[in-house]
């Protein structure tokens, strides 16, 4: 049931994020696991994910993105991508790819992998590696994506971009067409769980993000049919919220190690509601009916100003975490808005950023 | 802009993109890196031609014969489709 008691249909899922462990050789200060990180103990073990992936198919999902912390530090990594190529489901493995080596890159594209993801934090080697908290981190990724591009497996570097890296980008795209990336990310910081705690830290000025923006939008031009790039802007210049995730539960589900079925990947920061376990009920059952995916699925939920907002259904509201970590109400408007109550905490982060120190607080 | 596509030109689907039909919704479906499309009923037909062997000229001389359409207007609606599916990484021209 939504906020007002209606059930809200909905149609088969477009995508799964399977995020298999929380460990990680790095220590990325905007990392997108929560705050308070699952041991390894407490995760799902192959049977069960491999159920998981079963259930997915017959459910209609399109796409699974292995997912983590760091999803080759789970050794059963390939049996589960074998299962996705089985069930023809598309299969992006999301990598920091510090331990993927000639051996790993073999048996993933043995077992059927798609596509495969690699983070950069940087293309300078030594603020990569301190951003990274991983010292020598940054050629072995290089070292990786080599092997990736050997194989003839589709490529994706993915740079994410802050105040301490924004003015190289020119250089990171050049690094995408040096190593045969068919597609690169280049993603601002969104600012949930580790990335709001150093928000200080990070956040790029106006003149920065400007400079980036020009950057890509050049370089989309000049690479039309060479490489994609995907660009992700920061909400805290934005006039209007993003589409988080598509729409609260309208395209993809997200499962946390201990396998939470979430829908998306920041859900359990917000309070009084309770996710489902895929240790219990299938997908699907969670999916149609589970009430923790159906509170803000569709419109009826919505305050004003955005009930009556003709983008309604353009940015759904914006992001519910988000809204709950600047607002302490799960249901605002998503203050990345401009006409929500709220905009002018955004200006105010950014005022508080300016001359703000440097120094992270690492993800451990 | 142009959207002149040499007749002799042989389409061939990207990197890393696959062309399926899915029981599920009972569609054809586009999927590629981080990307998904569901073409429309005419961009099927040209996609289930797209075979890394037959010219574009190939696919238009199928398409005309089988709907009964001028050569030209099909020649044109096809060329526009594939360099608009080329921009997004979906086909090769």
């Amino acid at each position: 049931m939504n906020g007002n008691g209606v059930r809200v249909s909905v149609e088969p899922p477009l995508g799964l994020l399977l995020e298999l462990t929380h460990r990680c050789p790095l220590q990325c200060p905007y990392c997108s696991n929560p705050l308070e990180l699952q041991k390894s103990g407490a995760e799902l073990d192959t049977d069960t994910w491999l159920r998981v992936l079963d259930e997915a198919a017959a459910l209609g999902v399109l796409q699974v993105h292995f997912s983590g912390g760091e999803p080759t530090a789970r050794k059963d990594l390939a049996a589960m991508v074998k299962r996705a190529a089985q069930h023809k489901m598309y299969s992006n493995l999301i990598t920091s790819a510090v331990l993927l080596d000639q051996r790993r890159v073999a048996e993933l594209a043995e077992a059927g992998i798609d596509h495969i993801q690699i983070s950069f934090q940087d293309v300078e080697p030594e603020n990569a590696d301190r951003i990274g908290g991983y010292a020598g981190g940054h050629l072995r990724k290089l070292a990786a994506a080599r092997l990736v591009q050997e194989a003839g497996l589709p490529l994706t570097l993915n740079f994410v971009v802050h105040r301490q890296n924004a003015e190289r980008v020119s250089q990171m795209i050049a690094m995408g067409l040096e190593l045969g990336a068919g597609r690169i990310e280049v993603a601002h910081v969104q600012y949930y769980g580790w990335g709001l705690v150093n928000r200080s830290a990070l956040l790029p000025s106006r003149e920065q993000l400007d400079a980036v923006t020009a950057e890509v939008e050049s370089a989309r031009l000049r690479l039309k049919g060479r490489m994609l790039i995907d660009y992700v802007v920061p909400d805290y210049y934005a006039l209007r919220p993003k589409a988080c995730m598509g729409g609260w539960a309208r395209r993809f589900i997200n499962i946390s190690p201990a396998g939470k079925a979430l829908p998306c990947h920041a859900a359990e920061t917000l309070p009084g509601l309770e996710f489902p376990s895929v240790r219990e009920q299938s997908l699907g059952a969670i999916w149609r009916d589970a009430p923790a995916f159906q509170r803000f699925r569709g419109t009826d939920w919505m305050p004003e100003p955005c009930q009556s907002c003709d983008k309604r259904e353009i940015d759904w509201g914006g992001c519910r975490c988000q809204a709950f970590a600047l607002t302490g109400n799960i249901s605002a408007t998503d203050p990345a808005c401009a006409l929500s109550p709220d905009h002018a905490v955004m200006a105010e982060a950014v005022k508080q950023s300016r001359g703000a120190s440097l120094g992270f607080v690492y993800r451990q | 802009m142009s959207v002149t596509v040499e007749a002799d030109t042989v389409p061939r689907f990207g990197i890393g993109v696959k062309f399926r039909f899915d029981e599920v919704r009972g569609a054809w479906v586009v999927l590629a890196p981080e990307r998904l499309f569901l073409p429309d009923e005419q961009a099927v037909e040209i996609l289930k031609l797209v075979d890394g062997q037959r010219s574009l000229g190939a696919i238009v001389d199928d398409l005309a014969v089988r709907y009964q359409a001028p050569q030209e207007l099909i020649a044109t609606d096809v060329a526009v489709m594939l360099r608009d599916l080329a921009d997004k990484g979906v086909i090769r021209l």
